[in-house]
Formats: C-alpha cells, sequence, structure tokens
C-alpha cells in the first residue's frame, strides 16, 4: 500500500468510528430515557431503590450501547494507526492528529474505568464529547498526512505527547465526572434525584472516583511536563522559556496540585473540589484549543 | 515601665510566631498555590520582553501611556516581576517551613513502632469479630509479618502499620521541588546565553566580540566561556518537494575544545545539539548569504563578501542590506533575495521554493550618507535611506554583474548561513535530577495506602480484627477480608 492509501484507509476508519459512535450515543440516550419509566411491583424493604425501578428492559440496549463503544474505540484505534503509517512516523505531528489521538485515549480511559467502576452512564456523555472532538477534526483541522518538520523529529516527541495525551484523556473523564457531580448535586439540593438520575452511583462515589482518577494521572502529567522540558532543551537550548504552551501546561500542573492539596491536606470534598477540578480542566483544553490556535511562541504546530 | 516593654516585646515574638504559623499552614500553602496558577495567566496572553519584544514595542507606539502603566507593574515581564516572585518566594518558605519539621517528625516515626491497640476497636472501620479457637494471634503475627506490616504486640493485641513509603514520597516529593527551584537559580546567576550568525566557511571563536546578542546570568563573567571553536564547513536542508515544509537541516562543523586540541569533525542537527561540557551549541535557524563584489568608477574592490539575508517567509524570501561605507560617496543597496524566483500580485517578487533553484537578487542602489559614524546602532538588513539618493534598480542572477554611474556590482555566488545559539546553563543537572525524584515521590506517594490493622484476642474469648486507612484510600476492606479468611481457614 502506498502513502496515500494508507491515509484514505485511516480516514475511512475514523469516519467509521464516528457512524460506530454515533449508534453508541443513541443507544445510551435510549438507556437513559427509558429505563426506568415504569416502577414494577410495590417497594420490599430493604434496598427500595432496586425494588422500585425497572432496568431490565433497557439492559439489551445498554450492552449494546458499551459493545459499539469498544467498537469505536478499535476502528478510531485503527485509524490512528493508519494515519501514523501514511505519514512513517508517530501520528502526533499537528491538531488534526492530536485530535484524533485524544479522543482516543478519552474513549481508552472510559473504557478501562469501565471495568473496574460502574460507569456506563457516563457512556452518553463520552460518546458526544468523542464525536464533537472527531467532528470538529475531521471538519475544521483536517490536515493532508505529512512528514515531520525537523524541530519534531525526536523520541522525546514520542514520550512527552503520548504522556501528555494519556493525561488529557484522564482529567477530561474526571472533569466529565466533577460536572457530572454538580449537576447531580443540585438536583439533589432541590429535592429527589429524577428517575432516571436514580441509578447513576451516590455523590460519594464520584466524588471519590474523579478524585481517584486525578491522583492516577497526576504523576503522568507531571512527567509529561518534565519531557517537554528535556526536549526544549534540545531543540531550544533551555528546557523552561514560559512560552505560552508551557505556561499553560504549568498552571494546569499547579492547578491539579492545588486540587490534590485541597483534598488530601485541607479536606475539601464535594462542590467546593468538583469546582476546582473542573478549573484545573479548563485550562487544559484552553491550553490545547486556544494556545494551539491563537496563541504565539515556538509551539506552533498545529498545522492551521 | 519595663513590665510593660518586656510584654510588648513578648507581643512581638509571639506576632511572629503567629505570622510563621500562618505561612506554614496548609491553607496558605494552597491559596499560594492557586495564587501561583492564576499569576502565570497573564505573562501568556501579553507579549513578554523575553520572547517577543518586537511586540512588546509595538504596544508602546500604539499606547504609550497604557504601555508604560503595564511596564511599571511588570505586565511584558511578568516571571521576572517583583509580585510572580513574592508568590513562589512565599511559597517555597512555607514548603520549607512545612517540609522540615515534617521530615525530622517522619524520621522519628519510621523507626518507631505503631502506637498501641486502642480500647475501643468496634469503632474503626471494618471492625469483624468471632469466637477465637486460639493460634489466631499466631497466624495473624506470621501473616501481617509476611505482609511487611510493622507490628507492635502487647497483651494479646496486635497492633500494626504499613505503608510508610507514603509520607516518604511525599517528603521527597516535595524536597524535590525545593532542588528544581535551586537548579533553575544556579542556571539564572552562572548561566550565559549567545547568538551569532555565521556563513558557511566563516569561523568561531567563543569570546564576546564574535556574538551578535549576549546575555549573562549575575554571576558569569567572560572567563566563564568555554574557550572552543567551530568552523562552519557545510549545512544542507532538505525540504519536501510537495509541501516545502522542511524535512532535515545538518550543519558539519570542526570544532576544537580548546586552543590547541585537536579539531575534530562534529555534526550539528535541531534536536541533537554540540556539548563542550555545561556549554551548548544549538542549531536555532538558517538563511542565505549572496557572496557579492562592488567596484567604484575606477574599477577597484570597495566590497566583496558574504552578506547574510533575513528570511521572511517559508520560502526564504529574504530581505537584506549591502552597504559599502569606503567608497566615495557612500553607496547602499537595499536589496531582496530569493532563493528560487516567482512572482506574486501583491508582494512582487518571491521566493516560491526554499532551496536555491532560481537564485535572485534583487536591488535598488542608493548613493549618498549610509550614516554609520552617527553612533546609533543599526539593523544589518537595513539602511537608513534618509540622506541618499537612489540612483538605479536591478536584479541580478549568479556570475550578472550590473553597472551604473558610480560602479558597479557583481552577484558572485551564494552560501547558507546558520544561526547558531551557544547557552551554558550549569543549574540544569540539578532542575532534571529534582524532577527525576519529584516524580519517584509523587509515585510512591499517590500509589501507598498507609493503614494500621489491629488484632486483638479478648479475655472473654472473642478475636477482634479491625483496620484504619489514611485518607480514605480503598483497598483496606479487601485486605482485612483476607486476613479474615485466613484465620478462620486456620480454625477449621
Ligand atoms: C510548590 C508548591 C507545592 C506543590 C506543587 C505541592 C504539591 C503537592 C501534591 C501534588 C501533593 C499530593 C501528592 C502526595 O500526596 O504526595 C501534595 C501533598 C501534600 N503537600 Fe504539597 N505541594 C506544595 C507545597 C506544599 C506546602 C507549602 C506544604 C505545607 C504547608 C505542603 C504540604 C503537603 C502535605 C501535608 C501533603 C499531603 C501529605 C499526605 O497526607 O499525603 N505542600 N503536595
Amino acid at each position: 500500500m502506498t502513502h496515500s492509501s494508507w491515509a484514505y484507509l485511516s480516514n475511512y476508519l475514523i469516519y467509521s468510528a464516528m457512524a460506530v459512535y454515533t449508534l453508541a450515543f443513541f443507544a445510551h440516550a435510549y438507556e437513559t430515557a427509558w429505563a426506568v419509566r415504569a416502577p414494577e411491583g410495590p417497594a420490599v424493604e430493604g434496598n427500595l431503590l432496586v425494588k422500585t425501578l425497572d432496568y431490565s428492559r433497557t439492559e439489551r440496549v445498554a450492552r449494546i450501547a458499551t459493545a459499539f463503544m469498544i467498537l469505536g474505540f478499535l476502528l478510531l484505534f485503527a485509524g490512528v494507526v493508519a494515519r501514523g503509517i501514511s505519514a512513517g512516523r508517530v501520528p502526533w505531528g499537528n491538531m488534526y492528529e492530536f485530535s484524533i489521538t485524544g479522543a482516543l485515549a478519552f474513549c481508552g480511559a472510559y473504557l478501562v474505568a469501565l471495568r473496574k467502576y460502574d460507569l456506563r452512564w457516563l457512556g452518553l456523555l463520552v460518546s458526544t464529547s468523542v464525536l464533537l472532538t472527531l467532528g470538529t477534526a475531521i471538519t475544521v483541522l483536517y490536515r493532508p498526512s505529512a512528514p515531520l518538520v525537523p524541530a519534531l523529529k525526536s523520541t522525546w516527541l514520542v514520550i512527552h505527547v503520548s504522556a501528555a495525551i494519556v493525561s488529557g484523556g484522564v482529567f477530561l473523564l474526571a472533569n466529565t465526572i466533577a460536572a457530572a457531580y454538580l449537576y447531580l448535586d443540585s438536583m439533589e439540593q432541590k429535592g429527589e434525584r429524577k428517575a432516571w438520575a436514580k441509578r447513576l452511583p451516590s455523590l460519594e462515589v464520584l466524588d471519590q472516583l474523579s478524585y481517584r482518577l486525578v491522583a492516577f494521572v497526576f504523576p503522568l502529567w507531571t512527567f509529561a511536563v518534565i519531557a517537554g522540558a528535556i526536549w526544549a532543551e534540545h531543540a531550544w537550548g533551555r528546557y523552561w522559556g514560559w512560552d505560552p504552551k508551557e505556561t499553560w501546561a504549568f498552571i494546569t500542573w499547579v492547578a491539579y496540585a492545588a486540587y490534590l492539596h485541597a483534598r488530601v491536606t485541607v479536606g475539601w470534598r464535594g462542590r467546593k473540589a468538583a469546582w476546582l477540578c473542573l478549573f484545573a480542566g479548563s485550562t487544559f483544553l484552553f491550553n490545547y484549543v486556544y494556545v494551539n490556535i491563537w496563541g504565539t511562541g515556538k509551539h506552533t504546530y498545529s498545522g492551521l | 515601665m519595663t513590665s510593660q516593654e518586656e510584654v510588648t516585646e513578648i507581643g512581638g515574638v509571639s506576632a511572629l510566631r503567629f505570622l510563621w504559623r500562618q505561612l506554614t499552614s496548609m491553607r496558605t500553602a494552597l491559596i499560594l498555590l492557586l495564587l501561583l496558577g492564576v499569576f502565570a495567566i497573564p505573562g501568556s496572553l501579553i507579549p513578554q520582553r523575553t520572547q517577543n519584544p518586537m511586540k512588546v514595542r509595538e504596544y508602546f507606539v500604539n499606547d504609550p501611556t497604557l504601555a508604560t502603566w503595564m511596564d511599571r507593574l511588570s505586565l511584558f515581564d511578568v516571571y521576572g516581576s517583583p509580585w510572580f516572585s513574592a508568590i513562589y518566594i512565599l511559597l517555597f518558605i512555607s514548603l520549607i517551613g512545612c517540609v522540615l519539621p515534617r521530615t525530622v517528625e517522619h524520621f522519628k516515626a519510621s523507626r518507631a513502632l505503631p502506637p498501641l491497640t486502642p480500647k475501643y476497636l468496634e469503632r474503626m472501620e471494618f471492625h469483624q469479630s468471632w469466637k477465637a479457637s486460639g493460634s489466631e494471634l499466631e497466624n495473624a503475627r506470621s501473616w501481617l509479618r509476611k505482609k511487611r506490616f510493622r507490628i507492635q504486640e502487647s497483651n494479646g493485641a496486635l497492633s500494626t502499620e504499613k505503608g510508610y513509603l507514603r509520607e516518604t514520597g511525599n517528603l521527597f516529593f516535595h524536597l524535590a521541588l525545593i532542588l528544581i527551584l535551586i537548579g533553575v537559580s544556579l542556571g539564572a546567576l552562572f548561566g550565559m546565553k549567545g547568538e551569532a550568525i555565521l556563513s558557511v566557511g566563516e569561523r568561531f571563536i567563543n569570546i564576546p566580540t564574535t556574538y551578535d546578542s549576549l546575555s549573562y546570568g549575575k554571576l558569569f563573567n567572560d572567563r566563564s566561556l568555554s574557550p572552543f571553536t567551530l568552523t562552519i564547513d557545510d549545512f544542507q536542508a532538505k525540504y519536501d518537494s510537495l509541501t516545502n515544509a522542511p524535512q532535515d537541516y545538518t550543519l558539519t562543523v570542526t570544532a576544537t575544545d580548546k586552543p590547541g586540541a585537536t579539531p575534530v569533525k562534529r555534526i550539528i542537527k535541531v534536536n541533537s545539539p554540540l556539548s563542550f561540557g555545561a556549554t551548548n551549541v544549538y542549531l536555532q535557524a538558517n538563511g542565505f548569504s549572496p557572496i557579492v563584489t562592488v567596484r567604484n568608477k575606477a574599477g577597484d574592490v570597495v566590497l566583496q563578501g558574504a552578506i547574510p539575508f533575513l528570511p521572511q517567509d517559508a520560502n526564504l524570501t529574504s530581505i537584506g542590506a549591502i552597504k559599502v561605507p569606503d567608497s566615495d560617496p557612500q553607496l547602499g543597496f537595499v536589496a531582496s533575495f530569493v532563493p528560487t524566483a516567482g512572482r506574486d500580485a501583491v508582494r512582487g517578487a518571491i521566493s516560491v521554493y526554499p532551496e536555491a533553484l532560481d537564485p535572485k537578487l534583487l536591488f535598488s542602489i542608493w548613493k549618498g550618507d549610509l550614516g554609520l559614524d552617527r553612533g546609533t546602532p543599526q539593523s544589518v538588513y537595513r539602511i537608513d535611506t534618509s540622506k541618499m539618493k537612489q540612483i538605479g534598480l536591478n536584479s541580478l542572477k549568479i556570475g550578472e554583474t550590473f553597472s551604473f554611474a558610480e560602479g558597479s556590482i557583481t552577484f558572485d555566488n551564494l552560501v547558507p548561513w546558520v544561526n547558531l545559539q551557544v547557552v551554558r546553563d550549569p543549574g540544569k543537572i540539578y532542575a532534571l535530577l529534582g524532577a527525576i525524584v519529584a516524580i519517584l515521590g509523587l509515585l510512591g506517594s499517590l500509589f501507598t495506602r498507609r493503614r494500621r490493622i489491629w488484632v486483638r484476642v479478648n479475655q472473654n474469648g472473642t478475636i477482634e480484627v479491625a483496620g484504619l486507612a489514611k485518607n480514605a484510600a480503598p483497598g483496606l476492606e479487601k485486605e482485612i477480608a483476607e486476613l479474615v479468611t485466613h484465620l478462620q481457614k486456620e480454625r477449621t
């Protein structure tokens, strides 16, 4: 196969992944909307919630939804790999490629977390975000597959960017959960949870989960920033120059450090912690979107 | 009177102690961390002098009053500003004040045994109790020892603890941050950074006058410059013929470490600098230097040499100035150079490919006063034509000569030039070391669970097992369940 046929294959795979994520989206939407319509039988003493709500009729759809999420992940993975083959390098040379790999990492983080925690309810949000990311990538950010400019030719590209993308995926998952926390919390403040939301995990579980995700990837993000500094030292002669991209990576790092501090030493939980988590996550997104596209500085690899 | 004085003095000391306690409190640390993040933001949105001096100048041209005020607030120099420094200095004082006592405490604690078993175990998490059969305590002891719990035993009760690495890692992480700061400061104080533009064939000697720009740390002096020399032998740039994007730059030099040393051939690439101890030489940018010969009316050579031109776009359309101060009258050529000539409706002559496939030198000729001895520094790429008169306009290919009233100019050839950046940073090794320790510390801290498990056989023959996890870390429940299964299995 030639380079350009690999590139075409990659595009087809990305489109197919989008189609599959769309199906996953509808399946999750169906599950969320119909799961609890019909309370069945009298409430029995004990676990009142489960007894009065009926999930069984959407269980099949829900399983199918997860299957679609996995299939979408595999297609997207193949698409990213094909893109790399077509360019003869790791597929992290411009913003289109960062976006498809980022979506892959986000979805991957969700699927891994799903093995350990009951996160299926998050599928709706995850499929929506992945679709939006891929949609923007393929319409706005798309660039033909091409070799790297000399500054990007380095082993550190592989190390730094892969660490950053995986961290980003997990940070965003933690953010999604923190947002869900805030939403459900305000719902509970007004009274009881709405029927469809009753099966979502308790606030405590959500709170712990977003903390655990952040604590899990914080070392990786630290590593990504340091690897970037080492690479900058090789390429530009200084390991830190307060370039906008570096500055925002630092801000994200400090913000998550503050979040961990707030939780571990000052004992923040719940709303306050969730807001801080959202703040930290938004600095990551800001860095990705704003600094890549409108920012100045040495990190101008968006290819736009 | 005396008593009153004493009172105020004690008041002063206790006020100081109060301040110190405030500064080293967790809440202050959190606030300072958040402030550090927030106050780093303006520097990424407003152009900074160290990165983008041109943009800063634009601010001063567009709105001098506003720019002056912004400058007073150090907004063009955020990361060296008094307020940004104040935040991180306070943060690090707080860090030291917090971490040193904790290190001492932890050192003591790490050699001590866990505290005695509390009286009311049923208040702890995961409390279980059942009728003992006799050998449980022994079994529990060996099970916990195998799992490397630290054990304190008294009166038929085991108090055990595991996960000291959590605190150790955390302390190392925080101490490593201090090491990083030390590394950064050493670099700023004892480092240097300079740039020089060199055409192929030229020689670079590492002394201050060879540099086009040079900046030192506060405690660096000329003698600290490493005594190496470089000769630029060859420069090759490869481009993608479809996208015109650069693919590879290779610079070949002959280097000597110090006067008298044997010269060696070395290669410099964008991601692989050349090192002389703590000094590195980086390849930063490249362009073309046309080689020209200018003759006067009598036919004598008044200027000959390679003149670096400054690239304006990715295809290396370049501008430059050929200044001939030694002719009478003085001559100047306001010139542009295109490696592969093409035309653009708006911009006129432009380059359409970054390699020299169809090179062309375009210029207007000026005579009069170049203004070089007026003392104000001038750009080497521009000519101040305010005291000059234009006398001609032309373009040349390699080998061609153009004659005009005051003489002639020949475009002999061209050579590439490279911009070398020379950096000495003796602190970076400490920063790197700090970074590695910080990550290892973080891993140790965030992935270790610190927890206590108690096992007690009571007078009435029941056995109790309970646990407590610091920071509500998960997993203790499973561990205790395992222990309980182990103990109950032994019984049957
Ligand atoms: C440069 C500033 C600082 C940064 C980036 C930072 C970062 C962090 C991070 C990421 C953690 C959580 C990870 C872990 O548990 O090891 C942490 C924990 C902690 N930090 Fe800091 N910190 C800073 C300054 C401080 C200061 C000034 C203090 C004291 C006032 C402090 C005291 C602590 C304590 C007590 C913990 C929790 C230990 C535990 O119970 O696990 N830190 N810090």
